[in-house]
């Protein structure tokens, strides 16, 4: 009958308009928990979530070495040419010549923070660091080199 | 007794004595004049930071928080920001009606406070049509709109304005119609009439089921007649960036917004005054001692506590649900919300005339 499944068409919306309102006004009167972060307050005891994309990084052992081959698959990926990575040829002990990074520079004013590099690069050598606070004076600031000055290839990261 | 009937009547009393009958009605006019433009600037604050604190509160969140005690003073800060901003006038509109359409919106709900009424005998104008007079000034209000639309040469804009205009005209039917179930139980049009008649309870609870579809019908009727969420798409700010107040700029953009909010106040205390009663305390039939008591809660509180109830009720309608597409929109008014409130109606005339109600 059509009248009836108008009147249970009305009924079910009615429903489940009700059940959501019911589920706010649940939240309005329980004004206990709260998900924001009030954070100019709070800054020495932030607690950013596990997956938040700050900046990019690359991380660097006590050895002073990195994992980055040079490969320039972060490059490539990077939509916007955040990253440029400098190349240049170690010669090893056997004499042989081999690929590494001179310098691998960042543009953190062009990176949208898409991670895009970070599911490229096949060994892991850079990711998203927890950091936000990124505002300076002078933009130069804002184009950083990952690698640190003297800083090598890990052993055994091809 | 302090109430606004007192007041407004010593205040009368001492003008008559001090000026002629001509004077002192002039300066009674710029006295009530005064009276609702500062009601405006109070209800802009008010109600734009109870919409935020409400908003935080059902999203888990504190709202603002910065200016003044725990953020009450943020309105204040917002209104002086839109008074210093230069009020742009973009080069292809047309300026005169792009200049004239925010103060259409605002001289719409100006308008409409006239026949509200705020307390006991406290009302500016008691016309003898003033349901008439809301239904019909208010709907003045899509003029503004569309002209802001048109005259910004923004396709956004025009959109956003054509949007509004369906939408307004279309759910003018079914308030009006909601409005009607009321008119056809008290007999009149008369504001002061329809607070009266619910003094031995009111018509939400005395003509129980049919008034109660009426009332729902209203507050969604009058929820997209104020281009409020979940019926927004006139401004729809994710896809029209702000619909027919895009290129409006400072006090401009400030009287919109303050229109809406005067608007959506107007809206609520009409839905008061017709459904719970307006400044009417809280009677129970012949229970004399009942009444005697909530007599004391002054008819000012009333009012307003019944209008501030509704206009949360909007709010959380607000920060509930998700905006309808424009076809969803026109369905629910035409196949839904048009034929229920005209079969509610003829249910509502039909126990008016047999007297089936309290």
């Amino acid at each position: 009958m059509f009248v009836i499944d108008y009147i249970k068409e009305v009924w079910r919306a009615v429903k489940s308009l009700a059940t959501g309102m019911r589920r706010t006004l649940f939240y309005f009167t329980h004004h206990r928990e709260i998900i924001t972060q009030q954070y100019p307050e709070n800054r020495d005891t932030l607690n950013l979530p596990e997956r938040f994309k700050g900046e990019v990084v690359m991380p660097h052992d006590e050895k002073n070495e990195h994992r980055c081959t040079g490969c320039t698959a972060c490059e490539l990926a990077c939509p916007n040419g955040t990253i440029k990575v400098i190349t240049k040829f170690d010669i090893s002990p056997e004499g042989k010549k081999k690929k590494a990074i001179d310098k691998l520079v960042y543009h953190l004013e062009l990176c949208t923070m898409c991670n895009l590099c970070i599911e490229a690069c096949p060994s892991d050598a850079i990711k998203m660091a927890q950091t936000f606070e990124h505002s300076v004076f002078d933009r130069n600031q804002l184009t950083k080199i990952l690698n640190n000055p003297g800083s090598k290839i890990m052993e055994g990261v091809e | 007794m302090w109430s606004f009937s007192q007041i407004a009547n010593n205040v009368h009393e001492w003008l008559g004595r001090t000026f002629s009958p001509s004077m002192a009605l002039f300066f009674e006019m710029v006295l009530a004049g005064i009276a609702v433009i500062g009601l405006f600037a109070l209800l802009g604050l008010v109600l734009v930071i109870m919409e935020r604190k409400v908003s935080a509160w059902m999203q888990i969140r504190l709202g603002p928080n910065r200016v003044g005690p725990k953020g009450m003073l943020q309105s204040l800060a917002d209104t002086l920001k839109l008074l210093v901003k230069e009020g742009l006038t973009p080069d292809g509109a047309d300026k005169f009606l792009f200049n004239l359409a925010p103060f259409i919106a605002m001289i719409v709900a100006m308008l409409l406070m006239a026949p509200v009424a705020f307390a006991r005998d406290f009302q500016l104008w008691d016309m003898n049509i003033g349901i008439l007079y809301v239904s019909a000034v208010s709907s003045i209000t899509v003029i503004s709109i569309l002209m802001a639309g048109w005259s910004s040469n923004n396709k956004y804009s025009l959109m956003g304005a054509m949007r509004s205009g369906a939408q307004i005209i279309s759910y003018e039917l079914s308030a009006g119609l909601s409005v009607l179930s009321i008119v056809v139980l008290t007999g009149s049009l008369q504001i002061s009439e329809i607070v009266h008649s619910q003094a031995n309870g009111w018509w939400i609870f005395k003509a129980f089921p049919t008034v109660l579809v009426s009332f729902v019908t209203f507050i969604i009727a009058v929820t997209a007649e104020t281009n409020r969420a979940p019926f927004d798409l006139a401004e729809a700010e994710s896809e029209l960036t702000a619909g027919f107040h895009t290129e409006y700029s400072g006090m401009k953009f400030a009287l919109f917004f303050l229109a809406e909010y005067v608007n959506v106040f107007i809206v609520c205390a009409i839905g008061a005054t017709l459904f719970l009663g307006g400044w009417m305390p809280f009677h129970i039939g012949n229970w004399q001692g009942f009444n005697h008591v909530m007599d004391y809660i002054p008819s000012s509180l009333w009012f307003f506590g019944k209008t501030f109830f509704l206009i949360f009720v909007i709010m959380w309608f607000r920060w509930t649900f998700p905006r309808l597409r424009i076809d969803q929109l026109l369905t629910l008014e035409w196949k839904y919300l048009l034929p229920i409130s005209m079969i509610n109606l003829l249910i509502t005339t039909a126990i008016a005339i047999l007297g089936w109600h309290f």
